[in-house]
């Protein structure tokens, strides 16, 4: 596959909107299983789901940061920073 | 009077520190309003969370949980853990850069500048304000109800109409008191450090809470047995389109004046990182605990009595439980977590409203070019002082159940939110667009908001899906409608926010 296509960087978009579909976890809709003895499986989902959302997070820093805001942040000058001081 | 003694120490000790951070106040406009742009990773990612979370989060999800089960969570935190998130990083980022590279301090000033247009920040002001005022009610009654909770019999001569409890009007009086101690202080600087203390503490007295009633109730095995089944899955109790229609509520984190100041803090962009990959973990943290105390609430049973009586009013379970099920010393500790929760929210929310009200109106509007910067930051304090008045006196009121509330003004920034986008990744967007997309919003949020009996039915739906939705619709293709049928932005305009390097 051309890796122009699919880069680290489309492959976190790609994971993030899968994220965005498998949050409606109709197979557990009516499952009272219990994990650990106390945890709803219902609820053990999305608890794994807030975790798996953490990490793609992670990858979307590392592999599609937007660099290029920081420099455009650096260009100009806050015209606020050059506020007097209270007397 | 154990718990009231440890909130009063809790407070005492909010009080001092907000004085402490206050000494760090540099008297400048700059720094009463955006911190100086220099708040690190930690400090923003507690300010960040600790605003995004209040009473909703802690007495809110308890109560929810209690009334419709496990299905909070999925509906609320974890769609919070995927879109809260996206948000910082598709808008909150973008936003940053462009306030620091002119300067901006609020929303308003962005918006001004993106449209080209005066009327914009005329519109969008009221319905800001509308929109954070049931926000900031949230904190007050929730906070009010906790403590009234933990509190029953403590005083039965004085407050003999609340079972000798702390009236919910004298909760919301002493902590307006004390947020109003540190704002007016520091402004976002003081509140980002209290924020930071607040949100380890709620976080902290959350887990607390839930090992200490799982104990008491004979493990955590035994009290999810004890759970009514029914609140142990989904079920009927969520209709699977209401549940995917959740995921606009998070949306409105994009379009909070308060966050939107918090971001502008931060120092660099990197200074985002840390939020981003925490913050769907702080959430878990906070909402695991309550939403599992809220359906153990449901069947849970000591020497054969109900812990919870029938019939009980939601936003009262968390109080009653750890009421019954602990000692009064961490009832007062987790009544503190709860207030934590509670203020590190109506802090930045009062700090936001008084820099819109100066930047926006005052400075903007009255052209009020030749104020000192003393008397700016005055200005601020005294709206900041008026808005906390009115809040109280609203709450005076005590509206409908905080979760209904809170669903409603999450639902009014959620469906603002293609205006913020568009205007951060759509050239083609113009005033017209955004300025009408608005008012169709606020048209059709207010009509539907009347439709559910200003927030009473908590059930009211559309075609089984959130309300949320159709204002959100009814936003986008107004936006996009009239957008294309009106001239595009000036050539100026599309340069500064879309030069060749973004």
């Amino acid at each position: 596959m051309n890796k122009k296509l699919l880069g680290a960087k489309e492959g976190v978009y790609i994971l993030l909107i899968l994220l965005f579909f498998v949050h409606q976890d109709f197979w557990f809709w009516d499952n009272g299983s219990l994990i650990m003895g106390f945890i709803p499986i219902g609820l053990m989902y999305h608890i794994g789901y807030s975790i798996v959302a953490a990490f793609a997070w992670f990858l979307a820093i590392k592999y599609a940061w937007p660099t290029h805001l920081e420099s455009f942040s650096e260009q100009g000058d806050d015209p606020t920073s050059t506020t007097s001081e209270v007397r | 009077m154990t718990p009231l003694i440890i909130i009063s120490c809790y407070l005492i000790l909010l009080f001092v520190l907000g004085q402490v951070s206050g000494k760090y106040f540099r008297g400048t406009t700059n720094d009463f309003f955006v911190a100086s742009r220099s708040i690190g990773p930690f400090l923003l990612l507690m300010s960040v969370f600790g605003t995004t979370m209040t009473a909703f989060a802690m007495v809110g999800s308890t109560g929810e949980a209690y009334r419709i089960g496990i299905g909070t969570y999925g509906k609320m935190a974890s769609w919070s853990a995927l879109i809260h998130s996206a948000c910082f990083f598709f808008i909150g980022i973008r936003l940053w850069s462009y306030g620091k590279r002119f300067g901006y301090k609020t929303q308003i000033q962005f918006f001004r500048d993106r449209f080209e247009s005066n009327a914009i920040g005329v519109i969008l002001f009221p319905i800001l304000v509308c929109l954070v005022i049931p926000y900031l009610l949230i904190g007050l009654l929730g906070a009010g109800s906790l403590v009234r909770g933990v509190t029953t019999g403590a005083f039965p001569e004085f407050f003999s109409e609340t079972r000798g409890a702390v009236p919910p009007w004298i909760t919301a009086a002493i902590i307006s008191f004390v947020v109003l101690s540190y704002v007016l202080r520091g402004g976002v600087r003081s509140a980002a450090w209290a924020n930071t203390f607040q949100t380890l503490v709620f976080m902290v007295m959350g887990i607390f809470a839930f090992v200490i009633i799982s104990i008491k109730l004979g493990g955590p095995t035994v009290a999810s047995q004890m759970a009514d089944p029914v609140k142990m899955i989904r079920g009927d109790s969520i209709p699977s389109i209401q549940f995917f229609s959740y995921c606009f509520i998070p949306l409105s984190v994009a379009m909070f004046p308060h966050l939107f100041q918090h971001w502008l803090t931060a120092k660099s962009a990197k200074t985002f990182r840390l939020t981003l990959i925490a913050h769907p973990l702080f959430i878990m943290i906070t909402w695991v605990p309550c939403i599992l105390i809220g359906v153990w609430a449901t069947g849970a049973v000591i020497n054969g009595v109900p812990v919870v009586p029938a019939g009980v009013n939601p936003n009262a379970v968390l109080g009653i439980m750890v009421g019954k099920l602990t000692n009064p010393l961490i009832a007062g500790l987790v009544a503190s977590g709860v207030l934590a929760a509670v203020m590190s929210s109506l802090d930045s929310q009062f700090v936001c409203l008084g820099t819109m009200f100066t930047e926006d109106i005052v400075l903007h509007t009255f052209k009020l070019n030749r104020l000192t910067e003393n008397q700016i930051i005055w200005i601020a304090r005294g709206f900041i002082t008026l808005i906390v008045l009115i809040t109280f006196l609203l709450s005076l009121a005590n509206p409908v159940q905080i979760f209904s509330l809170g669903v409603w003004c999450f639902s009014g920034f959620g469906a603002l939110f293609p205006v913020v986008f568009a205007a951060l990744y759509w050239k083609r967007v113009t005033r017209a667009g955004a300025i009408s997309s608005i008012i169709v919003a606020a048209i059709t949020w207010f009509y539907l908001f009347r439709e559910s009996g200003y927030g009473i039915n908590r059930g009211y739906l559309i075609a089984d899906a959130m309300p949320v939705v159709f204002v959100f619709i009814a936003c986008l293709l107004t936006l996009v409608i009239v957008s294309l049928l009106t001239n595009p932005p000036s050539k100026e305009t599309l340069n500064k926010f879309f030069p060749k390097e973004l």
